[in-house]
């Protein structure tokens, strides 16, 4: 977009460059608005200020090497991304992981969607102006990272699992922990949705904001809650179970109007049925082995695998070309956010400024991820 | 003798204290903020400087007075400087008509526990707080700066339409009491014998409503929602100036809670001043009771903001404009009607 020189009294639009050192943009996005008064007419995004070349440095480290890489993507759900690469591998090199580290990635993986939503919900309702639930929303997030924490020692980029399986047992009065917040964590979402669901200011300032059709959401492309909150139920966990998934009894909430208001209630739900698996994972973690017979050398046969895993954002794929040497001749990444973005310009436009925030909010973008 | 003491020294001790007494106020105000919300949000609040935080306002104001001033390339420097001043002074002066207790007696001498009693104190303090607009427009326009621009823009907006509905609401009072002296308003309440707040419930709500507007706070915070505009009409203040802008915000505030209680929940007076039986609550001089009754209000903004999300810009004005103004004409109008049926 070419920004003419203009003077505010020649025409009555302004440009407004909303980021990238904005409170609310979720990082370091950066959106053009074109504003006639407060309604926007045209917004786009600038993206790439942290792009750090993800894919390839893949080429340049080992299979394993990479893995911490992974990590800085989507670093709200280091353990989804670490998950859908592992398992990549594992099925380039046609091994499988031990039943015992199944269930453990499983239920780890849904804690940290947990989190994940956690944070989108806390921002999310900061951006609109509800304080309180960012704070709520924190304190149990809390809980979730002290698990990884005792679990593998780090909070954030986890680097949690490992090709083949699991790197370590998990500890002493690991279940005891989880259970506790399983059985917890319900209350605390009613305490949320006591704050927001009937909220009149809330329901005015996300209902019918940002909507997005069934059709327009799969033209884009769009995945994740965002998509079933258009209406349309596609999860790749049931619909391409991997991991232990198939074994576990949860529902995909679905939305209406593929409005804000129904991307909220879905991710609220989501958060719900998270908990169920992880209670269901929690009881039934078999015992065994925890990691595949894998040799210290990957080099996996000549080929190339495309596995996509359902990431807290929406689908997360990996496609990883080995030419049986220890690096990966291509590594590219499907990233959630990056797709979902493009859904902002549509969503946006014909909206307040306000509303604006309250989309980029609701995407739930990580720009870690959309540069890589 | 008499003339120098009576117009000269007890208006300027009264001025001093008033002064002093409501800038400690607005300093512990953001510490009394800062404590509330932290407690409804599970975590503690300021608790480094001084017991429990206790000097936190006044580190606070020391940091603001030594930061670097900064005015933006292509500023406005006259208006710029004069935007946080024109803001700041009439949310101080207001101060002058609003009664905090009775007159008592002091060494002898009779010494009333305000400033002054305007014969016109309700239009004066509608008046002079509406020049505070002023200075926020002038200084978004002057910081050469889109989003102070915005902020200004829906600042002014929202308080010109809030006003409109802020003035019809306390028609019902003025046609109760008779009188547009805040001194009065307060006193035919202790002679009919009920707060205005059991004769005109709905002229409180729209009042209270409209002040929280016009104070800009949540949740119609929108002039520096500072998720959307980044800090509105201040984005572009620091420092000093900045922290001219946040005291006339919480003077306000305190203005705001003050006419609140001077209205409809009876100044000074101490509960159900028709009840003999509790008349011991007397012995509680005026000035706490309504010290009590403010900051009972003040606790009710800071609970909004803890609570509620934000109103969006257009549905502001048409809360403002589509349901606000009209209760507020249809009370004007009941309360007219029963006034002449009752008082026939």
């Amino acid at each position: 977009m070419t920004t003419d020189e203009q003077t505010l009294f020649d025409s009555n639009e302004i440009t407004l460059s909303m980021g990238p050192q904005h409170p609310s943009t979720h990082g370091v996005l950066q959106v053009k608005l074109k504003l006639d008064g407060e309604r926007v007419l045209d917004a786009e995004c600038v993206i790439g200020y942290l792009h750090r070349g993800v894919e390839k440095l893949g080429e340049h480290q080992t299979y394993g090497q990479f893995l911490p890489t992974l990590d800085r993507m989507d670093y709200i759900a280091a353990v989804s991304n670490c998950l859908g690469y592992c398992e990549a591998i594992e099925r380039l090199l046609g091994i499988e992981a031990p039943p015992r580290a199944q269930y453990v990635r499983v239920l780890l993986t849904e804690l940290n969607r947990i989190s994940s939503h956690l944070l989108w919900l806390g921002t999310h309702a900061l951006d609109i102006g509800a304080m309180t639930v960012f704070l709520y929303c924190f304190r149990e997030r809390e809980e979730v990272l002290k698990i990884f924490e005792n679990y593998c020692g780090a909070r954030l980029t986890t680097h949690i699992f490992r090709i083949g399986g699991l790197q370590y047992e998990i500890y002493d009065g690991f279940e005891e922990q989880v259970r506790t917040f399983v059985k917890d964590f319900p209350k605390k979402i009613d305490e949320y949705e006591q704050l927001l669901t009937e909220n009149r200011i809330w329901i005015g300032r996300t209902r019918g904001v940002g909507v997005l059709t069934k059709e327009e959401a799969i033209d884009l492309g769009v995945t994740g809650p965002c998509l079933r909150a258009s209406g349309l139920e596609w999860d790749i966990r049931k619909s391409n179970p991997y991991a232990a998934y198939s074994e576990f009894d949860f529902e995909i909430p679905v939305g209406e109007y593929g409005d804000t208001y129904d991307r909220y209630l879905c991710r609220i739900e989501e958060m719900r049925q998270s908990n169920r698996i992880v209670a269901q994972a929690v009881e039934k973690i078999p015992d065994g082995p925890i990691k595949a017979k894998v040799s210290k050398i990957i080099k996996p046969p000549v080929g190339d695998i495309y596995h996509s895993i359902e990431a807290p954002k929406g689908e997360l794929g990996y496609y990883v070309v080995s030419d049986q040497t220890t690096l990966p001749y291509r590594v590219r990444v499907r990233p959630p956010s990056y797709v979902n973005l493009q859904a902002l310009r549509q969503m946006v436009t014909g909206h307040m400024v306000a509303d604006v925030v309250a989309v980029i909010g609701t995407l739930d973008i990580v720009l870690g991820e959309v540069d890589r | 003798m008499d003339f120098l003491v009576d117009f000269v020294l007890i208006p300027s001790i009264k001025i001093g204290v008033v002064f002093g007494v409501v800038s400690l106020v607005v300093a512990y105000l953001t510490l009394l903020e800062r404590k509330v919300i932290a407690f409804m949000q599970v975590r503690l609040g300021p608790m480094r400087v001084g017991p429990y935080g206790l000097l936190q306002p006044i580190a606070d104001g020391l940091k603001l007075m030594l930061k670097e001033d900064i005015v933006p390339s292509g500023a406005d420097r006259m208006v710029f400087t004069m935007a946080p001043i024109i803001t700041l002074i009439p949310a101080f002066i207001v101060f002058a008509v609003i009664p905090f207790g009775p007159t008592i007696s002091i060494l002898g001498r009779d010494v009333s526990l305000y400033i002054t009693d305007l014969n016109i104190g309700v239009l004066y303090v509608l008046s002079v707080s509406s020049i505070g607009i002023l200075g926020v427009i002038l200084g978004g326009w002057a910081s050469n700066s889109k989003y102070p621009l915005l902020g200004a823009l829906r600042s002014a907006a929202q308080m010109v339409s809030y006003e409109v509905a802020l003035g019809f609401s306390i028609i019902g009072v003025l046609m109760l009491s008779g009188s547009l002296s805040l001194v009065d308003i307060v006193e035919s309440q202790r002679d009919s014998g009920y707060w205005y707040v059991f004769l005109q419930p709905v002229g409180f709500i729209l009042f209270f409503v409209c002040g929280v507007a016009e104070t800009n706070r949540a949740p119609f915070d929108m002039p520096e929602a500072e998720t959307e505009l980044v800090a509105g009409f201040h984005t572009e203040y620091s420092g000093f100036r900045f922290s001219l802008f946040f005291l006339a915000e919480y003077a306000s505030m305190i203005v705001i809670t003050s006419m609140t209680v001077t209205l409809f929940w009876g100044g000074w007076l101490r509960p159900f001043p028709n009840i003999e039986a509790l008349a011991f609550l007397d012995l509680i001089p005026g000035v706490v009771w309504f010290g009590l009754k403010v900051l009972m209000f003040l606790y009710l903004y800071l609970w909004f903001r803890a609570s509620w999300p934000r109103y969006r810009y257009d549905q502001l004005m048409n809360l403002g404009w589509l349901y606000l103004l009209p209760i507020a004409i249809g009370n004007v109008i009941v309360t007219a009607v029963l006034v002449l049926v009752l008082r026939g």
